[in-house]
């Protein structure tokens, strides 16, 4: 097909493309770690769960040549890795915020290690729907195939933001994460819910991880997530733990970053590398912007570590 | 549920018994608190009040004892079990979820709730509730953003909403205004009287006791030292029966105030923001001076708080001045040593100790780092922190098991004490109070407010925050009235009235 040139038009167009292909991991951690952090409970070993989550997805659907095998096995491996998390994290005097870093080694490791033999084949890509085939620019056409894990994730987004006041299980969870003593005079086990909150959370960012290797970059290497979940962890924050904040995070997160290869792609030679830290430096800008010395975060749930 | 009709039940227990190890708690205490009743449950910290309502509550599991509900014994093995048999209770510390809003605290701690709320129901069905109450509460609000006293009336209301027919108030009123806590007990006085609810309400407080209790059980030590009604009994044989025969600490008479006496601590237009950050303190015009003590009153929430961090330095103020014997003061440690300035914070052990630091070096907070002429040392004396702390903590009678104990290991009183004999040791020119009895037992209290007094009488300029209107009529020679960040009203003591304060408290004016 002939690339037509559309000038300028491009950068935004190339972003808002962008944005909904590089957001979808991030929406997926992210929402997995809101429902983590609603409970009271931090998991930083999302990053490991995501990069195992990318290969176990890579390697079933390369063995299955079915993707949505792959997804499930990615979710599934997810959920055991947020419940040996929360497990470890119900005994006593155990701090959450250590136990997720040794897990994002030790999950980061493990793919590496089963990885290996699915470096070379390639597995089938999970569908996208072409939103664009209405135009003739293949740009726009680009920026429109839009994946089907993109469309549930927006759609869980908004379910999510629903169930924590609409559903019994959303409100408990929220008791859980604003105060354990709440919980228990209700007769709730905090322990139990935090577990399985982080069990679930684990497994979103699982399905995170199977976005990364069968759809966007759509194969699996080692440096397949350079620290997409880490930087989720942080939406979650800068999102105030509402997860159509989590989305609308994604996405801008997602459209920043496609801002260097955007300009990139319209010509620009110089300095457009500067401009692949932009996510970085939005991050920040966004951090000082709404920080403040007088208050604590608003919004946060009592009983995280890092607020108590 | 709300719509069902309740019915009182009496509740009593047989010889009830803790032991924690070697500590006996609660020595054979049998208590009947008939169907309908008011029953007021008196005791000294530690004398065994919480303990015995635990057990009763099915948080401790009695050495032995029985318990009755409306005359048939029952087996109360965890909270779910008293609920079940239609007991709750109200506790002092607050145990609503902050980041839910009040409808929301409500419908979660039913006992059934449906999967998926139906949230127009629900509030069609709550309005109808709080439409039997006898005073209005958002509940769309978070509670977080709830003041103190609408926080502790919507853990009543709570109680109510679960349909309890049993319900044990820990000190409910101690963060209410005076005309909240007349409404709120008498909400609860009305359910009595109308056979649809029994009281068993755990108070210091002997006017309150008097005026809507029916019977008394008093506890000391774990065991029951008396019991009686209300009617014929008066404060002093109460308090007889709580403290037994230990001497009280009488408060110095008031020595004559000086009108002309010079203004130690002098505040002019100073604005802070707030907690939230939403709203802003705003002290106009203040003046503390040598040998009276002023007192603020207020409902918690009002900006009383974020005042004493302002002045204790805690917290930033945008405008205005705070001056000091007429110098500019900006809290800091070299500013509070060369002016005299001592601080008593409310919460003494999270605002004035550090928790797990030892006892000794507590109270040496203030001193450890200069010699006996007040010039800095470069070599800290351990001998000097521990033989300074041991007079202290003889004069101040600080009980503690050794010097080198954490200072978290003390009881609350005991804390108190010891930040006391920091505070009030060497001159005083200006003392900061906050709340300084805040749960503390009939003794200690006495004794506090007895030394604070006579840290008056020997010249010290005292500005006393109180949430606890009758300590502030004790103690104060004028009292002002904090509402909604700003100094309100202003009465000396002669002619102050806990009616016209109360309506300032609440904003009515």
């Amino acid at each position: 097909m002939e690339a037509t040139d559309i000038g300028l038009w491009g950068v935004p167009l190339a972003m808002l493309g962008g944005a909904i292909r590089v957001s979808t991991p991030f929406i997926f951690v992210s929402l997995g770690e809101a429902i983590t952090e609603r409970s009271g409970r931090i998991n930083l070993g999302l990053e490991g769960t995501l990069v195992f989550g990318a290969m176990s997805a890579y390697a079933v659907a390369v063995m299955t040549g079915s993707p949505w095998l792959g997804l499930l096995a990615a979710s599934v491996a997810g959920l055991c890795f947020g419940l040996f998390h929360g497990w470890i994290c119900k005994f006593p005097k155990v701090n959450d915020i250590a136990i997720g870093i040794a897990l994002m080694l030790f999950g980061t490791g493990l793919a590496f290690f089963f990885g290996k033999p699915f470096i070379q084949p390639s597995a089938p890509d999970l569908p996208a729907i072409p939103f664009g085939a209405w135009s003739d620019i293949p740009q726009v056409q680009a920026a429109l195939n839009v994946n089907v894990l993109f469309l549930i994730g927006a759609a869980l987004a908004v379910f999510l933001w629903w169930a924590f006041r609409n559903t019994r299980i959303g409100l408990i969870v929220r008791v859980v994460g604003d105060s354990a003593d709440a919980a228990l005079a209700m007769g709730l086990n905090p322990s139990t819910v935090r577990l399985l909150a982080t069990g679930v959370g684990g497994a979103l960012a699982g399905i995170g991880g199977a976005y990364l290797s069968l759809y966007y970059p759509g194969s699996w290497t080692e440096r397949i997530s350079s620290g997409q979940g880490l930087m989720a962890v942080a939406l979650v924050i800068f999102a105030r733990w509402n997860p159509l904040g989590c989305f609308a995070a994604a996405l801008l997160f997602g459209g920043a970053g496609a801002l260097g290869p955007a300009l990139q792609s319209v010509g620009v030679t110089q300095g457009y590398y500067l401009f692949y830290a932009a996510p970085y430096i939005l991050t920040l800008i966004i951090m000082i912007a709404t920080s403040s010395p007088n208050r604590t975060l608003a919004g946060a749930p009592g009983e995280l570590s890092i607020t108590k | 549920m709300s719509g069902t009709h309740r019915r009182a039940i009496g509740v009593e227990t047989i010889g009830m018994t803790m032991r924690f190890g070697a500590f006996t708690a609660l020595d054979d205490v049998s208590i009947k608190v008939p169907a309908g009743s008011f029953h007021a449950l008196l005791g000294e910290n530690g004398a065994g009040k919480s303990t015995l309502v635990k057990c009763m509550m099915g948080f401790y599991h009695p050495t032995s004892g029985d318990m009755l509900v409306d005359g048939h014994e029952v087996a109360i093995a965890s909270p779910r079990d008293a609920s079940a048999l239609g007991l709750g209770m109200v506790y002092q510390h607050f145990t609503l979820v902050p980041s839910l809003t009040g409808a929301e605290n409500l419908v979660i701690s039913r006992e059934k709730v449906p999967g998926i709320i139906d949230w127009r129901k629900e509030r069609a069905a709550l309005a109808a509730f709080m439409g039997r109450m006898p005073f209005k509460l958002p509940l769309d609000v978070k509670v977080a953003e709830l003041a103190a006293g609408e926080k502790q009336k919507l853990e009543i209301v709570k109680q109510l909403y679960l349909g309890r027919n049993f319900l044990v108030l820990d000190e409910p009123t101690s963060v209410l205004t005076p005309g909240e806590a007349q409404d709120v007990l008498g909400l609860m006085r009305g359910m009595t009287k109308a056979g649809d609810l029994t009281v068993l309400m755990i108070s210091h407080k002997f006017h309150e006791v008097t005026a809507f209790a029916d019977d008394i059980t008093v506890l000391r030590k774990g065991r029951l030292t008396g019991t009686g009604k209300v009617s014929d009994l008066s404060h002093k044989e109460m308090a007889a029966m709580m403290i037994g025969d230990q001497p009280i600490a009488a408060l110095d008479s008031r020595a004559a105030p000086k009108p002309d006496a010079e203004i130690v601590l002098k505040v002019k237009a100073l604005k802070a923001p707030d907690r939230t950050g939403l709203k802003s303190i705003n002290i106009a015009d203040l003046g503390v001076r040598s040998g009276e003590i002023v007192g603020i009153a207020g409902i918690s929430g009002n900006g009383q708080k974020e005042f004493l961090e302002v002045l204790a330095g805690q917290r930033a103020h945008n405008t205005g001045e705070v001056w000091v014997r007429g110098m500019p003061y900006t809290a800091t440690r070299a500013e509070a040593r060369e002016l005299n300035v001592r601080l008593i914070p409310e919460e003494p052990l999270k605002n004035a100790c550090a928790p797990k630091m030892t006892v000794a070096e507590n109270i040496a907070f203030r001193t450890f780092d200069v010699d006996g002429n007040g010039k800095p040392v470069s070599w800290i004396s351990a001998g000097a922190i521990k033989s300074f702390s041991a007079r202290l903590v003889q004069q101040f009678k600080v009980k503690t098991a050794s010097l080198s104990s954490p200072i978290a290991s003390l009881s609350g009183g005991n804390v108190q004490r010891a930040v006391l004999a920091r505070e009030l040791t060497g001159e005083v020119d200006l003392l900061i109070v906050s709340n300084p009895c805040f749960g503390l037992d009939f003794s200690a209290v006495a004794e506090i407010r007895a030394r604070i007094m006579k840290a008056r009488n020997a010249g010290a300029a005292v500005l006393l925050m109180s949430e606890d209107l009758d300590e502030l009529l004790e103690l104060s020679d004028r009292i002002l009235v904090m509402s909604d960040g700003a100094l309100v009203y202003e009465t000396p003591i002669a002619e102050a009235s806990v009616q016209t304060i109360g309506e300032h408290m609440a904003g009515h004016h």
